[in-house]
């Protein structure tokens, strides 16, 4: 069976705000799929109209070949679904959650210990805690699980990691890989760019738009600026001094450093430390970097924002 | 069939770990019945009076025991003239002050003619008329006795019976009013809000994604409250026969399927207030204003219908709960049969019937 994702022109839009801009999109067969972008992106939307709960405006979406909206039946048996709100019943334990998921898809846990096995190990000890009152990397354990339970060919995971710890962030992440390797094709959501590595290839959105698609190798090679990585005592004077600077063509805040590109292709970094000084910030740290992800999409957001 | 039986065990799990759903499905019927039967009541019993006695002859004071043997009137105050009525009505404990004309009995005998006055305290209007109405029973039972034996020119004797009621009890109207009342909030109110939750939690987004078709999503909310909601027509019929002494003077049978089709049409309606809103508040305000107060207010639970304004009663036609306790009433008080109470039967059955294809149509099979 080819499990492919396949979008054309997908338009979508709530009233006057238009989430969606005609994404085009092809998912392979088998790939671990990242759509990467901030809150308001349209990733919830795309995710939505995949999953056959809303209707698009324009343009169409086939998944395993099975038209978006008149085959939405088809769909709904081979598709697994992960909402960005936990969203299974809290007053039910873990056990019987996975045992109604199971009998919705006309199937039994026992059927289906394969493919769950390594994050059900995870879960089993406290399969007779209700589910409310699991903690955030357990309650997305258990909806990965029950996701899984009639063994989805196409399995859509809309921030599956979003306020979970980094332990099991990383952890969830290794389950995917697991998942991968039994040949779903996986899409995942996520805000954090840091995650982005750790798919096969990836699609950068911003306010409805796909700005690139690439594996996240081919982003980060795709930034051709020298990227500096600056620090300073004061990290906010220091900011608007760069963004005070003529020759600036980026610069953006990265935790305690701030990172910098300059419009000039051959310039001198001691410029720059001379009017850094003149503004009476002697001790500054610079080195220059590889590009993340993150730069990149930063580099590319405001790309976009330029040429509107 | 398998998935069926999941999805009402999970109804099941969700009715019976959620307290606030067992108090309401099965702690509030039984208050609700009590309350209405012992304590709101509209029978007299007790009511404080006050005598104004100018005469103070045997008559009097033959009528005053009358009065208070008869155990609606207490007598708690001999008052010497009308100028202190004024202020006992104000401190309000008294409602009513009985007052004799002076020269009662020698008027009685001689003139064959003598006059009380009531005064009542009107405050409370039902409750005045209620009392004097009683007490002009009294004295004319007084009077009947008294001419018993005398030829009296011309004179209408009145014989009055109560059908169906012979003591005038009140829980003889409560009991099928609370009926209407506990079914329509168990099964209205318990399946808008039980659907509401799942939009509000988001697992309505999962449960469409899955192969499950809306009519059996329908269903599986539906069955455990038409199953509980049954229940709660057995307990309250056979609370208000064991303890309050209400019969079933009909057909048992007919009044259980009477209650299921009053049931069906309760949940249908449930269905439909789930699928205009999205969250639990929205269901829970919306099955307490639309349905609550119309229900106590304009089915003729409480208030008689043909004492309402013109529009009400246009209204209150809409209102199924009036329908069905008509039905209730005829079956249970006066023993009638389905040849009886088809016509309001046919109407239920048409309200379900709209209800059920209104929800069906505006039930989403999406998001929007």
């Amino acid at each position: 069976m080819n499990s492919t994702v396949s979008i054309n022109n997908l338009s979508k839009s709530y009233g006057d705000v238009s989430a969606l801009k005609e994404i085009n999109l092809n998912i392979k067969s088998g790939e671990l799929f990242g759509l990467i972008g901030p809150d308001g992106a349209g990733k919830t939307t795309l995710f939505r109209l995949l999953a056959t709960l809303l209707l698009p405006d324009s343009g169409s979406a086939a998944l395993c070949g099975f038209e978006m909206v008149k085959e939405y039946r088809h769909i709904r048996n081979i598709l697994g679904y992960m909402p960005g709100k936990f969203s299974l019943y809290q007053d039910l334990t873990v056990l019987e959650n996975l045992n109604f998921f199971a009998t919705v898809f006309n199937t039994r846990i026992e059927d289906n210990m394969d493919m769950i096995r390594d994050i059900w190990v995870q879960i089993e000890p406290f399969k007779d805690r209700p589910a409310g009152k699991l903690s955030g990397g357990m309650k997305q354990k258990l909806a990965l699980c029950c996701a899984l339970i009639h063994q989805p060919k196409i399995l859509l995971l809309d921030e599956p990691t979003t306020g979970v710890d980094a332990v099991s962030r990383s952890e969830f992440w290794q389950m995917l890989k697991g998942l991968k390797s039994k040949g779903i094709t996986i899409v995942v959501a996520t805000p954090y760019m840091d995650e982005a590595n750790l798919c096969e290839r990836v699609a950068l959105m911003q306010s409805g738009e796909i700005l690139s698609l690439d594996s996240p190798s081919g982003i980060i090679a795709s930034f051709e600026k020298d990227l500096y990585s600056f620090e300073a005592k004061d990290t906010y004077q220091l900011l608007l001094n760069l963004r005070a600077y003529p020759f600036v063509n980026s610069v953006f805040l990265f935790g305690q450093s701030v990172h910098y590109t300059d419009v000039r292709d051959d310039f001198v970094l001691s410029d720059l430390k001379d009017y850094l000084k003149s503004k009476g910030q002697d001790h500054v740290e610079i080195k220059q970097i590889a590009a993340g992800i993150e730069d990149c999409f930063m580099a590319l957001s405001q790309q976009n924002t330029v040429q509107k | 069939m398998k998935r069926f039986i999941g999805f009402l065990k999970k109804e099941f799990y969700h009715i019976f770990r959620d307290k606030r759903s067992m108090l309401i499905l099965f702690g509030m019927p039984i208050v609700q019945l009590l309350l209405f039967g012992f304590v709101i009541t509209n029978d007299l019993k007790d009511v404080k009076m006050a005598v104004v006695d100018h005469s103070k002859d045997e008559y009097t004071s033959e009528i005053i025991n009358k009065i208070t043997s008869s155990g609606y009137f207490k007598l708690v105050k001999s008052l010497d003239g009308i100028a202190q009525v004024d202020e006992l009505f104000r401190k309000g404990e008294t409602k009513l002050v009985l007052v004799f004309e002076p020269d009662f009995g020698k008027n009685f005998i001689k003139g064959s003619k003598a006059s009380v006055q009531i005064l009542t305290d009107a405050s409370e209007p039902n409750m005045a008329s209620l009392e004097v109405n009683y007490l002009q029973g009294i004295l004319q039972n007084y009077n009947l006795e008294i001419n018993r034996g005398k030829i009296v020119p011309s004179q209408i004797s009145t014989q009055t019976r109560m059908y169906f009621n012979p003591n005038m009890e009140s829980v003889y109207m409560f009991v099928p009013g609370i009926m209407a009342t506990i079914l329509m909030l168990v099964s209205a109110m318990m399946t808008s809000i039980s659907i509401a939750r799942e939009k509000e939690m988001g697992t309505m987004e999962i449960l469409l994604v899955s192969p499950l078709r809306p009519l059996q999503i329908i269903l599986g909310k539906v069955t455990p409250y038409l199953f509980l909601s049954f229940i709660n027509a057995l307990v309250i019929v056979g609370m208000g026969y064991f303890v309050f002494g209400v019969p079933v003077l009909g057909s048992f049978a007919l009044l259980m399927a009477e209650s299921l089709l009053f049931i069906l049409m309760a949940l249908s309606l449930g269905i439909f207030i789930s699928t205009v809103s999205d969250s639990q508040q929205v269901a829970m305000m919306l099955s307490m204003f639309a349905l609550m107060l119309p229900t106590i207010l304009l089915s003729g639970f409480i208030f008689p219908l043909r004492n309402m304004p013109v529009p009400l009663q246009i209204i209150s036609h809409i209102i199924p709960p009036r329908w069905f306790i008509i039905i209730i009433k005829n079956i249970m008080l006066k023993g009638s049969g389905f040849e009886f109470v088809w016509k309001e039967t046919l109407i239920l059955i048409g309200m379900t019937a709209g209800f059920i294809g209104l929800s069906v149509k505006k039930f989403k099979i999406r998001l929007e």
